[in-house]
């Protein structure tokens, strides 16, 4: 299915680091204005798939879009452009550890829009504000909760108005309360910015609160996709796990190993 | 058996070989680029004075300190020696060409790369192990021009700088060694010094230090930069920065000193 729509083709990707094979034959697509939720088990590649995405990582076959162009044919200073068009929010925040919550939002306005320092001063304040934190702005990041780390990433990730905005596992590690206020957020710079949004993230019941389409990736290729009300009725062996988080199933709990009484029995010199 | 011995030591010293010159081609490539960004930097001066002022000011009690005691024993032993001959006079000069075209570049390098270049190591590292310099590619914004270049620019200028000040430190050892305590003429001190002391030797310590500074600071920074993202990768990658820096500046010191000769 090929939508005119889509921001994002991923279009039969296949990609190895060494011998390990990640992806084998992947199709996902982001559509204009939609959220789109790509989840899977821990390993599955969901976060090469951003950095494939980002042209962070050239797939070894099939072909990557953003905004209809092959990131793995563009060069440098046209990645460069087409990455002022797309915000990403890391795992981590991975805010500048030197820089302050105000300069952290600032950075990316210096860097590339050359404003007056009055204009800069009350975009980066607006964009603190939009995720609640304007009061932070003289704060150091190592002062600041993951939770509120990651709003001021987000502050600096929208701060250049991207069409695209990425978000790398947004909920991980935080309290239920700033899961909720980072999945308000998330919503509501979607539609009311209209920003092409793309979640990255194992949280079944907070994507599925906000999702409009969903993957769900296992062993290097999509296993399941549809609407979150579809992915929830699908009776897939390895979707039902994953949607109900069963310990055991097609994704087994052991690492693949030899036989248990096997190995207890044998002599460790032999 | 042994024949097999005998030929893996020989394939694991080729590949040592190997992996040498994979290295040395790696900081060469990893150089230009960074030379590719050294003018580009340049439009944020503020970030290279930055960085003059962490490696360098930051790096002048340590280095006084050592400038000191360097100059007290360049004292002691050049008046022991010299006595010997009859002219205890000189001690200036020895003291002075000792600093300014040896000691003074080679030690303040050393003392850089064990202050300076580790800290600029594990500061690269580690904003490449959160991902801060992750982020900037994803911002559009090259880390080699704004975070490497900077410090890279900031050790070249800083470390000829804290060479002067050793320099300058150094001889004010030897003359509280030679003239305070020893009783030479503070006159014939400075002026056999200033006779002795040419252009042509300030020249030499001059260029000695702006090499060694430039050596420090890229393989501290390249260190950093390509260091694995754990604790371990980065303490690792410091420990290569101070041993590779030490060798490099000793081999760069003759080399220089032989040119100059």
């Amino acid at each position: 299915m090929i939508d005119d729509n889509a921001v994002v083709t991923v279009r039969d990707v296949h990609y190895a680091i060494g011998t390990h094979v990640i992806f084998k034959g992947l199709n996902v697509q982001m559509r204009r204005g939609a959220i789109t939720a790509v989840m899977g088990p821990s390993g599955t590649g969901k976060t090469t798939l951003l950095r494939l995405i980002m042209g962070q990582v050239v797939a070894q076959r099939g072909a990557v879009r953003v905004f209809g162009k092959n990131v793995a044919r563009l060069k440098r200073r046209e990645l460069y452009q087409l990455r002022q068009r797309v915000g990403l929010l890391f795992q981590s925040g991975a805010l500048l550890t030197d820089l302050s919550v105000f300069e952290n939002v600032a950075f990316p306005l210096r860097e590339h829009a050359h404003l007056p320092e009055p204009v800069l001063r009350e975009l980066v304040l607006m964009k603190l504000q939009a995720v609640g934190l304007r009061g932070a702005a003289g704060m150091m990041p190592a002062e600041l909760s993951g939770g509120m780390a990651r709003r001021v990433a987000l502050a600096r990730a929208i701060v250049m108005d991207p069409e695209v905005l990425i978000y790398d596992e947004p909920f991980v590690g935080l309290d239920p309360i700033s899961m909720g206020v980072i999945v308000r957020l998330i919503q509501s710079l979607n539609r009311l910015l209209g920003i092409t949004t793309i979640v990255v993230s194992h949280d079944v019941r907070e994507i599925g609160a906000i999702a409009d389409y969903s993957y769900l990736l296992s062993e290097g290729e999509v296993v399941a996709e549809g609407t979150p009300a579809e992915l929830n009725a699908e009776r897939k062996g390895v979707v039902r796990q994953f949607m109900s988080g069963t310990p055991d199933g097609p994704v087994p709990f052991h690492y693949p190993a030899r036989d248990y009484f096997e190995q207890l029995l044998e002599r460790p010199d032999a | 058996m042994r024949a097999a011995d005998r030929v893996g030591n020989l394939l694991h010293r080729r590949w040592m070989a190997f992996d040498a010159l994979a290295k040395i081609g790696a900081v060469s490539l990893f150089l230009l680029r960074l030379l590719g960004q050294c003018i580009p930097c340049l439009a944020r001066p503020w970030l290279v004075v930055q960085q003059i002022y962490n490696a360098g000011a930051r790096s002048l009690v340590i280095i006084m300190l050592s400038g000191l005691f360097v100059g007290m024993v360049l004292g002691l032993q050049g008046y022991d020696l010299l006595q010997r001959f009859g002219s205890e006079s000189a001690v200036g000069v020895v003291a002075a060409l000792g600093l300014i075209k040896e000691l003074g570049p080679v030690l303040t390098a050393l003392l850089f790369a064990g202050r300076a270049g580790t800290s600029l190591c594990s500061e690269i590292g580690l904003m490449a192990a959160t991902d801060q310099l992750a982020a900037m590619e994803m911002m559009a914004v090259d880390p080699v021009r704004h975070v490497v270049a900077p410090r890279f620019l900031g050790g070249i200028i800083a470390v000829p700088l804290l060479a002067a000040i050793f320099n300058c430190i150094g001889i004010f050892g030897a003359q509280l060694i030679g003239v305070t305590m020893m009783g030479i003429q503070p006159g014939t001190f400075w002026s056999q010094m200033q006779n002795a002391v040419q252009t042509r030797d300030v020249n030499e310590g001059l260029i000695k230090s702006v090499a060694f500074g430039a050596a420090c600071s890229l393989l501290a920074v390249y260190e950093g930069y390509h260091a694995e993202p754990t604790a371990e990768g980065v303490g690792l990658a410091t420990t290569r920065t101070v041993v590779s820096s030490a060798v490099l500046v000793l081999l760069l010191d003759y080399i220089l000193t032989a040119a100059f000769l």
